[in-house]
């Protein structure tokens, strides 16, 4: 009984996999459903990298079990398509290696969604989830603040 | 990876809740209520932790109430702290659980689970200390409703099977004046140094602190000091004179600076409350 079927809703599509119910969810959609943009860091809550979306509202994929996902819509990295933040990361060129980026991302797509008129103290409680150690955070707050200006918030 | 299996399961009331927990300790397992279900995560996986059979109390209805009901606040055990945060019924629980973790991380870690957490600080009990909480508690022996100060001594003493499932605050402690500063040793997120919450009630300071002994706590012997008359540095000195034992020499910082941070910070609520 350790090991359970389950169906997923990943990025607007129903997946259905085997996990034991001790795998983390960023297993789950690495090893399990190929999606390898959630990286994994510190596996310990601390770093941000494995980050994605769960009912609209930030996630550490190493904090969550693969089965309390069942019946919340899960977005990864790969489910974003040229949305502001994307390009404003682009634009401001908010990365160096590249590593925390999709976390990043999917934590200031969130914000944007959840606060679209967020002022400096929000940002500022919301990004200091992740780390990113080439310290490319003056980008990625100009990142975020270019989309809170200038283009509809989240996409 | 967690290096271990086990079966979960997800009760859909409380009496299931507390029945399967008693059914699957006679069946030999090692039954663990999950909420957050952080600390299972992270300290298992390093094999600080371990259950072969984890009940996830996060459908239980009753444990994710955030209501009044009277003149009491209400608040579910199973409710993240970033959902407390967000509908912010309890400024003072606000303002301490804002601080414990990141922003994301408390979007998983409950207020139950912080107040239960094997790791000594459970900053999130503070407010709970200061503002009489009562506790709404389910197990074997049925429902019952405890003084927080009666059964939280350095931890929630639960017995076996037993299932925290709401706090609830009179609204008088809720919109009291009241401090609080979270000291790291570096950095603005992370573990504290030191936390301090205080209250000003009925022209009387209470305060409770984590982060000072390996458990948090509330000292009416120190109040005591800084309640009566005279300088500030005699009250402070006082309530220094009783605080409970030990006090942590860590690599967060030595017994005698936290100290020192810990006399500035009675300072700093003395003169905010006053
Ligand atoms: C990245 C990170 C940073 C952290 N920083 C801080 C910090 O700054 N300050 C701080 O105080 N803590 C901090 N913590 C610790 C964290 O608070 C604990 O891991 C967390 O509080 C546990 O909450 P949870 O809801 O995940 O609990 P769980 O993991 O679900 O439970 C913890 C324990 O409590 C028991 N339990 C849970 N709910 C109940 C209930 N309702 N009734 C009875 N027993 C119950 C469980 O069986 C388990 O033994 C941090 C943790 C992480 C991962
Ligand atoms: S890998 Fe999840 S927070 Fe670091
Ligand atoms: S860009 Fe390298 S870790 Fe952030």
């Amino acid at each position: 009984m350790a090991s359970k079927t389950i169906t997923l809703h990943v990025n607007g599509e129903v997946r259905t996999i085997t996990v034991r119910a001790s795998d983390t969810l960023l297993f789950a959609l690495r090893g399990k459903l190929g999606l390898t943009g959630p990286k994994p860091g510190c596996l310990n809550g601390d770093c941000g990298a494995c980050t994605i979306n769960v009912d609209g509202w930030p996630m550490k994929s190493c904090l969550m079990l693969a089965v309390e996902a069942v019946g919340k819509e899960v977005v990864t990295i790969e489910g974003l398509h040229d949305t502001p933040i994307q390009r404003a990361f682009v634009e401001e060129f908010a990365f160096q290696c590249g590593y925390c980026t999709p976390g990043f991302i999917m934590n200031c797509h969130s914000l944007l969604k959840q606060h679209p008129d967020a002022d400096d103290r929000i940002i500022k409680e919301w990004l200091e989830s992740n780390i990113c150690r080439c310290t490319s955070y003056i980008e990625i707050e100009k990142a975020v603040k270019s989309v809170l200006r200038k283009e509809e918030p989240g996409g | 990876m967690l290096p271990f299996d086990f079966d979960y399961f997800q009760p859909k009331s409380l009496k299931e809740a507390v029945e399967l927990f008693r059914y699957l300790e006679q069946q030999g397992k090692q039954p663990m209520f999950f909420s957050g279900g952080t600390e299972l995560i992270t300290l298992g996986r390093i094999d600080l932790a371990f259950s072969d059979a984890v009940i996830d109390i996060k459908n239980i209805p009753e444990c994710k109430v955030m209501q009044y009901s009277g003149d009491y606040l209400f608040i579910g055990g199973a409710l993240s702290l970033t959902q407390i945060e967000e509908a912010n019924p309890f400024p003072l629980l606000t303002k301490v659980a804002s601080e414990v973790a990141d922003h994301t991380a408390r979007g998983k870690i409950t207020l139950g689970g912080n107040i239960c957490a094997q790791i000594f600080y459970r900053e999130a009990v503070l407010p709970l200390l200061l503002a009489d909480s009562q506790l709404l508690i389910v197990g074997p022996e049925g429902v019952q409703t405890i003084h927080i100060n009666d059964i939280f001594q350095q931890q929630l003493k639960l017995k076996k099977g037993e299932l925290l499932v709401q706090t609830a605050t009179e609204r008088r402690f809720i919109e009291a004046p009241f401090f609080t500063v979270k000291r790291r040793q570096q950095w603005d997120t992370g573990y504290p140094l030191i936390t301090i919450a205080a209250l000003k009630i009925d022209q009387e300071f209470r305060v409770a602190i984590s982060g000072l002994c390996p458990f948090p706590f509330r000292s009416q012997e120190a109040e005591a000091y800084l309640n009566r008359q005279g300088s500030m540095e005699e009250r402070i000195d006082g309530a220094l004179s009783v605080l409970p034992k030990p006090i942590l020499d860590d690599v967060e910082g030595s017994a005698q600076y936290r100290l020192f941070v810990l006399r500035n910070l009675l300072y700093d609520a003395l003169v905010a409350l006053e």
